[in-house]
């Protein structure tokens, strides 16, 4: 690891500077919740927020995004021939991003990013983006990172990991990329003395110790498929949940979308939008048949999804970064630590 | 790489209609660019998205066979938005072809063995191809007995029926072709469920693979049958179908557990079904 010790000034104008020359995002606080946006000062940034409400993956899988765009109009020799849309790949930097956010845009790697198909957006708006993570020294209550793989300062995720400390940072370069934009751009800063790493890691141990585990989650392995899909369990679980999709929407490791065409006069586009599990439509074939047609069903693919398919697919553990989200705005408390506490005693009971 | 959403523009040269009912029709596409012709390089068992500008995608087995050079072919059911258009569009017209998408029927392990294919109503579709690809004879060699069994409701809704009456007549592959039921004096060929057929007809299962493809009232009937002639379930063969929309393994819509259908399937063993969640 290479630190840099940086007081908030310094950072400052660092980040005012990179502010000139990129696209800069970071949690800004808008009405009562923090959400990433562009800014151009770093007085815009709230760096005392603890999560924004709406994950970042919307950087890099909009919410609604132009696919392709064609001509109707018969005059026009390219009519209904699709032409990619044209897009904005400068380079960008997202300042401030939560270590569980950045680890969970790599899970979702595994899916955009494969050796037979790369999606070309994710993979572009990855490449042409630098992570600054910052680090999280008091997690919040729904927090649970540690507790399925990740952590408050998990380095995984980011280019770059900041420590806020009393008045400065310490500033981490954690990857090729981080080292870049430091050698481009020189924040300042000195080597930190050894009481300053030593406070990092006393910072860092009072943070994960503020988590508590589950368990083991590699029993979540050991089990075979149907032992979970056929458990009591889902029938308990779907009992409250009203389908309304609040915990995919907001979750940073769902990515599911939808693709629909969309026709203005004699001009069209191809888009494609977030869409979720837990809505019957999702799933509905032409015929009238629907293989989650009920909600138990859907309720289970969820769950099942992030803690038994993705787990057995890709072996890179659990696509749930443990941002807490989806247990803090779910309308009917529906929470997700408690379903991996349940399937993992289902586990241990069967070993 | 390429992107992966994006479809080759193809002209629709032909359309026929298959059935009696109309609601059958195929489709003669045609590239066109021709090194677009070239990257498409499928095998039977694989499908495409068929796109239409301003409507969407629709999933589709691959019809025609890639013995047939210059021409791709699908054969759709009129059934929701992107079905009925299409039934609508005209010669001339330019749709896209994105593919070839998913995996095919097993071509290397079926080499050497004998084949048989049962097919249901309107899944015929990727078992055409699969026999044009098999009766070339620069394939023919390379597998023993083809056996095929395919029935529909009645005659009128038999697919290919001009393709169907010739391979009948060829002694290098045997065909049971069968209706539910008919009131045609003149039929001379069965009329029995696909199942009861199949029973009949009971074709060997020495050395041998099957592929089954039809509505999921035939499959569950005919599986037991396949059982009984020895059939054991790493070799009876099927394709699924589920609501798709990339059909890349990204939308997250058409999995069963930890498969997507449109990546790791459609083509599935019953073997590798059974280790799977009943959920399709
Ligand atoms: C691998 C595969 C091969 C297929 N092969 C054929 C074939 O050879 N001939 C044929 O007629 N049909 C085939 N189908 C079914 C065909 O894809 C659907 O009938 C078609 O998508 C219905 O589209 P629609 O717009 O008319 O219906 P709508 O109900 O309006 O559907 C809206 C959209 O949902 C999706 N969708 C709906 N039903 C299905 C479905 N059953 N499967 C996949 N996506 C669906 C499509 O994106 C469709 O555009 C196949 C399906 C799959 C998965
Ligand atoms: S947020 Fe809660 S109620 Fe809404 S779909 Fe998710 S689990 Fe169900
Ligand atoms: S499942 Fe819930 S806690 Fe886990 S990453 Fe998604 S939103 Fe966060
Ligand atoms: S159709 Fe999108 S994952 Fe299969």
């Amino acid at each position: 690891m290479k630190g840099l010790l940086i007081s908030r000034n310094d950072l400052n104008s660092w980040i005012k500077s990179l502010a000139e020359k990129y696209k800069t995002f970071a949690p800004v606080r808008t009405e009562s919740y923090d959400q990433f946006s562009m800014i151009t000062s770093p007085e815009e940034i709230n760096w005392a927020y603890r999560n924004t409400r709406l994950s970042p993956k919307a950087l890099f899988h909009p919410h609604s995004e132009k696919m392709f765009q064609f001509s109707l109009d018969p005059r026009d020799p390219s009519k209904n021939i699709l032409k990619e849309a044209p897009k904005d790949f400068s380079p960008r930097v997202i300042v401030g991003i939560r270590p569980c956010d950045a680890y969970a845009l790599k899970l979702v790697d595994l899916n955009f990013d494969t050796s037979q198909y790369k999606d070309p957006w994710w993979t572009k708006r990855r490449e042409i983006t630098t992570l600054i993570g910052l680090a999280c020294t008091s997690p919040g209550l729904t927090c649970f990172c540690k507790a399925v793989g990740t952590g408050p300062f998990d380095t995984r995720g980011v280019d770059i990991l900041l420590v806020p400390l009393e008045d400065a940072f310490l500033l981490e370069i954690i990857t090729e990329k981080g080292q870049i934009l430091v050698e481009k751009y020189n924040p300042g800063g000195q080597e930190p003395p050894p009481e300053v790493l030593n406070n990092v890691e006393k910072l860092k141990s009072q943070a994960e110790s503020a988590i508590s585990s589950f368990g083991n989650l590699e029993l979540l392995s050991e089990n075979s498929v149907s032992d979970f899909f056929d458990a009591p369990l889902w029938n308990e679980v779907q009992f409250g949940c009203i389908n309304c999709g609040t915990c995919t929407f907001l979750c940073p490791t769902c990515w599911c979308f939808d693709i629909q065409d969309e026709v203005y006069r004699d001009k069209g586009c191809r888009l494609r939008l977030w869409d979720s599990c837990m809505f019957p439509l999702f799933t509905l074939h032409g015929s009238g048949h629907n293989p989650r047609a009920q909600k138990v069903q859907r309720v289970r693919q969820r769950f099942m999804h992030k803690l038994k398919y993705f787990v057995d697919k890709y072996r890179q553990g659990v696509a749930c970064v443990g941002c807490g989200r989806c247990v803090e705005f779910c309308p009917v408390n529906i929470d997700i630590r408690d379903i991996i506490r349940r399937m993992i005693s289902l586990s241990e009971c069967a070993v | 790489m390429e992107n992966p959403y994006k479809p080759y523009p193809v002209i629709i040269d032909d359309i026929i209609v298959e059935t009696d009912d109309k609601n059958l029709r195929t489709f003669h596409l045609k590239f066109l660019n021709s090194e677009d012709e070239r990257k498409f390089n499928y095998m039977p068992g694989q499908f495409a998205e068929i796109s239409v500008a301003g409507q969407g995608e629709v999933p589709i087995g691959i019809a025609s066979s890639p013995t047939e050079k210059g021409f791709l072919k699908f054969t759709i059911n009129k059934v929701g938005k992107v079905t009925t258009y299409l039934h609508n569009m005209k010669p001339g017209e330019i749709i896209g072809v994105r593919g070839p998408l998913g995996n095919s029927y097993p071509w290397d392990k079926l080499e050497g063995s004998n084949v048989v294919i049962i097919g249901g109503g309107f899944a015929f579709t990727t078992l055409r191809s699969s026999i044009v690809y098999m009766l070339h004879p620069e394939n023919r060699p390379k597998y023993g007995d083809i056996t095929v069994v395919y029935g529909a409701r009645n005659p009128g809704l038999l697919l290919y029926k001009e393709e169907l009456f010739a391979w009948e007549r060829r002694d290098d592959l045997t065909l049971h072709i069968t209706v539910d039921a008919t009131d045609d004096p003149e039929w001379k060929y069965n009329v029995g469920f696909v199942p009861a057929i199949t029973k009949e007809k009971a074709p060997s299962s020495e050395n041998a693979y099957a592929i089954v493809c039809g509505p999921p009232i035939m499959i569950k009937f005919t599986l037991p049958v396949l059982s009984d002639l020895g059939f054991p379930p790493d070799r009876i063969i099927t394709s699924l179908e589920m609501r798709m929309k990339c059909g890349i393994g990204m939308c997250g819509r058409c999995n069963i557990g930890t498969e997507y259908v449109c990546k790791d399937g459609p083509v599935f063993t019953f073997e590798q079904l059974s280790k799977l969640p009943n959920e399709y």
